[in-house]
């Protein structure tokens, strides 16, 4: 009975459980993720005083990162970090905020995040232009990040604008095809043990079958069916909720990296710093477009792609196989939203709510660059990468994507065909 | 009666038209509808180029020509629905470049669509409603208040009756419009636009898609809008149907009027044969002809290679 | 198993607040997608907008709480036109897709760093509800019949809830049933028809808009005060998809389809959660269930109710099937 009311008064509590920690325990504790550069930082000192000013407990981050501290009850929390106890290299985002007040609600465990950026690439509003960084080194930093950011978000456009080009779908669950491929990766690496390169093949490979299988068994019927766009847009977001919660339901709530290429050291090109795979990451990633993009302008199948986005049914009355076309576009759709999927997990964490969260963006490449056309997608994505990178000069860093999300908003009210799009004849 | 205002109206019409020139672009009498250099351009295609053009009020006018002569884009800019880039034109002399759609047909100028377009999950009674102008109950706040516009409903609901009666669809009256056949659809479409209580008909291929036995019926619901001294403006492929009901007629190629006339003289034009000539591949060419042909295509597609260039 | 407690707060969440907050977003949801067919997948903005107008004016500002409320519903209006503007000119999907960034711009500016003076940052704004339960007629207390009862508190934020809900519901009935409502309907089937029998339909879609983002505002303030804090992340996307999955579980373009709806939802969530996680304790299901991920389960099947739904059913439990708006067949 008491499991049973704590469940529903969490419950009534509303959603704010189940998006930030599904997993409510019974005890209430503090706990964290000290990142730099999507890398763990460990040895690092956290200590949690109640309000009353009584200290509660310690702790000090894992290899992986993480910290946990947990206290008697609900109530406000200060969460002090020890600048001091910081590895070299690495410091506070906010110097001002080493302290955190942070309240922890019934039953929950709450997260306390600070923020980390190499020493040197300070946040707020002075960029540091003496000594080490200059105002240019920086816009280059972020310039690097920002294609690296628009090459993953172009992997991911190009699959969900070649799909809309061809059924009209807005697939709202394209997402979760990224997620689908970072959990495969992260399945074969760290529980099955294979290495990161072997399991992102294996991956890719298994992506492109869901991609395969969604449209043989799932989008294909829909549509032969004669189900109306806006219901396949819905059911669209259905599949999405389903598969989300079944990425949570079997990888937890919590974000976690690859068990290769962890803490690898950063290397200095130029004035760019970063980690040798992120160079590696943005060769395969230039690469496999690249390939998409000759097989598209080249190959028999991919100008029958182009076609068949342009008109379907012009290009079914001239003998092209519509349905076939669609279920190679959903393979390749699947197998590189996998890839990118495996970047982001590389560049990020894995999470079940990783790919729904870049959604928007690649929305936004692909609409920045004219729906249904690839090749705007992908000017449009990485314009978006670059744009939600760079906009850190101006505005802070958890804004970055507002501004990303406005820009989308103000080119659909001046340009609504995108970049490379054209106006489209009405009747 | 009726024959005899049948007979007065449509002479009426005819009498307008004797002895006008057949250039594109002759002034008429009394037109209701003139049309001054629209230019309307897809990217390098300029789908309409018409430099002058008058509709006489109170005559059925068909506009015709080959496909993609630019008829229904030249139909979208005049009726707000689509915009144009270049030129005016006036309706009862009122200019109405850049009017909205929705105000272009208050001011009488009403058109239907060539797909058309009735609302399914509505039924023909309320298909009809929705025609009727200046409702009270239109209004959010009003709405809210049944009392003040249910009377106005009533008569429009008496009014539509009418017309329904007229159109023969009284006995559908309750059926969703989803359920009615392409023809039935055809004739409900025209009925609502009459409801809007229009001066300038304009129909997009009002026979397309209708099943034969219902054209006869349809062509003379055409003829009766002009025996109530409405004008008619109507886009049509079948010349079987042109001859037979309009009083004048316009010829468009490459989005230009390239001829005017009367019905059965215009196919006899040699610009209109040729303009015709140069789209159907199907009708049988001289040798010259089809070099000629052959020639344009090739200009053309190089003009397209260049532009995507 | 405890069926007991299963029961009573099954029953409970029937017409409890989440069932009224949701209700509210839902029928918002319908005169926008049901009747207008406006993709807006942005309700959780309006909420949030409403709900933080209203607390920050009060806990920030230390303002009056009607003063609170009218501001809560300028912003919903407010936003709507920023929406509106833009948008409501191009094709339905564009609309989906601004409405939904939008959404999530809100949701980001109110738990931001920066603008925490303001929002409070991830832990929302608290402190704002006293004026509201001041007005409480009820006195302490529990009201209800046996074991399905509830604090004076609870019963004062119901109690207004369905107020609400009974004043808007009319609302939507008298507006379907006039010539208003009659443009609306055409205007989901073929706007360009409509447009061509003289009616401004941009005005119309834009009256909806705001008409459906101030019923669902009228949510937003009954979840930050039933809650006594406002938290930017109830107001996340997902919030907007459980609004449309109850809409269509009701069935679209019906006056009481979202309140039955949300109703039957909230039971179906709190009963199917609170079966499975008494299973688990119970040791009745394979060890792949845990505390920790049961939750997700029912939030599985929310999703593939909603894509069984729209495939099979697509005119929900109520719905006529000539007259649904989605022609998923």
């Amino acid at each position: 009975m008491r499991r049973a009311v704590i469940a529903f008064t969490a419950f009534m509590g509303g959603l704010v459980f189940l998006l930030t920690a599904p997993a409510w325990a019974d005890g209430e504790a503090l706990k964290g993720t000290l990142q730099n550069q999507g890398q763990p930082v460990n040895g690092v000192k956290i200590s949690v005083v109640a309000e009353d000013g009584k200290p509660v407990d310690d702790a000090t981050s894992g290899a992986d990162g993480k910290w946990e501290v947990p206290v008697p009850k609900a109530g406000k929390y200060k969460v002090t970090l020890d600048t001091s106890t910081l590895p070299a290299g690495v410091a506070l985002k906010f110097q001002n905020r080493s302290t955190l007040d942070v309240q922890v609600y019934d039953g929950s465990v709450r997260n306390v995040l600070f923020a980390l950026v190499p020493a040197g690439a300070k946040g707020g509003a002075a960029p540091a232009d003496d000594g080490g960084t200059s105002f240019w080194d920086r816009v280059a930093q972020l310039t690097f990040e920002g294609f690296n950011l628009g090459l993953i978000i172009a992997l991911a456009a190009m699959g969900l604008s070649l799909v809309f080009g061809t059924t009209g779908l807005t697939n709202f669950a394209h997402g979760e095809l990224l997620t689908f491929g970072a959990m495969c990766a992260y399945f074969f690496n760290v529980v099955v043990g294979v290495h990161l390169v072997w399991a992102a093949l294996i991956s890719v490979v298994i992506g492109g079958i869901f991609g395969y299988g969604q449209d043989r068994f799932f989008w294909g019927r829909l549509r032969r069916r004669g189900s109306s766009l806006v219901a396949m847009m819905i059911i669209s977001i259905g599949l999405a909720l389903f598969l989300r919660y079944v990425f949570l339901f079997f990888f937890g709530g919590e974000g976690a990296p690859y068990a290769d290429y962890n803490a690898q050291p950063g290397i200095q090109v130029g004035p760019i710093s970063a980690a040798p795979k992120n160079f590696v990451a943005m060769g395969i990633e230039l690469l496999v477009l690249v390939i998409v993009g000759l097989a598209l302008l080249k190959t028999r199948i991919g100008k029958a792609a182009r076609a068949v986005a342009d008109n379907p049914a012009l290009a079914a009355s001239s003998g092209i196989n519509v349905d076939r076309v669609i279920r190679i576009i959903w393979t390749v759709g699947g197998a590189i939203a996998s890839l990118a999927g495996i970047m982001l997990g590389l560049s990020q964490n894995v999470s079940y709510q990783m790919g729904f969260q870049i959604l928007l963006l690649v929305f936004a490449g692909v609409t920045l660059g004219g729906l249904g056309t690839a090749f705007g997608a992908l000017v449009g994505s990485i314009v978006v990468g670059l744009f939600i990178q760079l906009s850190t000069v101006v505005v802070p860093t958890e804004l970055k994507t507002v501004g990303a999300l406005l820009v989308l908003i103000l080119v659909m009210l001046f340009r609504p065909q995108g970049i490379l799009g054209r106006r489209e004849r009405i009747g | 009666m009726h024959a005899d205002s049948t007979t007065t109206r449509k002479a009426a019409a005819l009498a307008a038209f004797a002895g006008l020139d057949r250039e594109p672009g002759v002034a008429k009498p009394d037109p209701i509808l003139v049309v001054d250099n629209v230019v309307r351009r897809f990217g390098g295609l300029t789908a309409v180029d018409v430099a002058h053009l008058e509709i006489q009020r109170g005559s059925i006018t068909a506009l015709i020509g080959p496909n993609g002569a630019g008829k229904t884009t030249f139909f979208n800019q005049l009726t707000g629905f689509d915009s144009a880039d270049e030129g005016s034109w006036a309706f009862n002399g009122k200019q109405l470049k850049g009017v909205p759609a929705h105000r272009v047909a208050r001011t009488g100028m009403v058109r239907t669509f060539q797909l058309t377009k009735a609302l399914s999950k509505l039924t023909v009674m309320e298909n009809m409603r929705l025609g009727a102008q200046n409702q009270r109950g239109e209004n959010f706040f009003r709405a809210l208040v049944p009392g003040s516009w249910r009377q106005q409903e009533d008569e429009i609901t008496e009014r539509a009756e009418e017309l329904l009666e007229r159109f023969k669809l009284n006995t559908k009256r309750d059926d969703f419009a989803g359920s009615l056949s392409g023809g039935q659809r055809k004739l409900l479409e025209m009925a609502r636009a009459l409801m809007v209580g229009p001066e300038l008909v304009m129909l997009d291929e009002p026979m397309a898609g209708v099943n034969p036995a219902l054209t006869q019926s349809l062509l003379a619901h055409v003829k009766d809008l002009r025996e109530e001294g409405m004008t008619v403006l109507f886009v049509e492929h079948d010349m079987d149907m042109v001859r037979d009901i309009s009083d004048w007629v316009v010829v468009m190629a490459q989005g230009a009027v390239i001829a005017e006339g009367p019905p059965d003289t215009i196919m006899s034009d040699q610009r209109v044969v040729d303009a015709y000539l140069g789209a159907h591949h199907d009708a049988p060419m001289s040798a010259e002809e089809f070099e000629e042909q052959l020639q344009e295509a090739e200009a053309e597609l190089e003009a397209e290679i260049e532009e995507k260039a | 198993m405890d069926w007991n407690a299963i029961l009573i707060t099954t029953v409970k969440a029937s017409i409890g607040l989440e069932t009224v907050v949701y209700a509210l977003a839902a029928i918002g949801v319908n005169i926008q997608f049901g009747y207008a067919g406006l993709l807006n997948f942005g309700q959780a903005a309006f909420l949030g907008v409403a709900a933080y107008g209203m607390a920050v004016t009060v806990a920030t500002f230390h303002l009056p709480f009607w003063l609170g409320i009218a501001i809560g519903l300028a912003a919903t209006v407010v936003l709507a036109f920023l929406l509106g503007i833009p948008t409501l000119r191009l094709r339905a999907d564009y609309l989906a897709i601004v409405t939904i960034a939008a959404a999530e711009i809100v949701r980001l500016v109110f738990r931001s760093v920066k603008f925490s003076s303001v929002f409070g940052g991830s832990d929302g704004r608290q402190n704002f509800s006293g004026d509201f339960f001041a007005m409480n007629p009820y006195s302490p207390g529990t009201y209800g019949i046996g074991p399905i009862s509830f604090n004076e508190r609870v019963t004062w934020i119901l109690t207004v809830g369905w107020v609400l809900i009974a004043i808007c519901c009319g609302l939507v009935y008298l507006l379907m049933k006039s010539p208003w409502g009659r443009v609306l309907k055409a205007i989901r089937e073929d706007e360009d028809a409509v447009r061509s029998l003289g009616k401004n339909v941009f005005s119309y879609k834009m009256q909806a808009l705001v008409l459906g983002g101030l019923v669902g505002c009228l949510g937003g303030f009954l979840f930050a005060l039933g809650q006594a804090s406002v938290q930017p992340d109830l107001f996340s996307t997902e919030f907007t998809f459980y609004a449309y999955t109850i809409v269509i579980l009701g069935g679209a373009a019906r006056v009481f389809s979202p309140v039955v709806g949300a109703a039957i939802f909230w039971v179906l969530l709190v009963f199917v959660g609170n079966t499975l996680s008494e299973a688990v304790s119970a040791g009745m299901l394979p060890s792949l269930f845990t505390v920790n991920n049961i939750g997700a389960v029912r939030f599985m099947l929310v999703g593939l109710g909603l894509m069984l739904l729209l495939i099979f059913r697509p005119q929900g439990i109520f719905g006529d099937k000539r007259e649904i708006a989605l022609d998923a067949r």
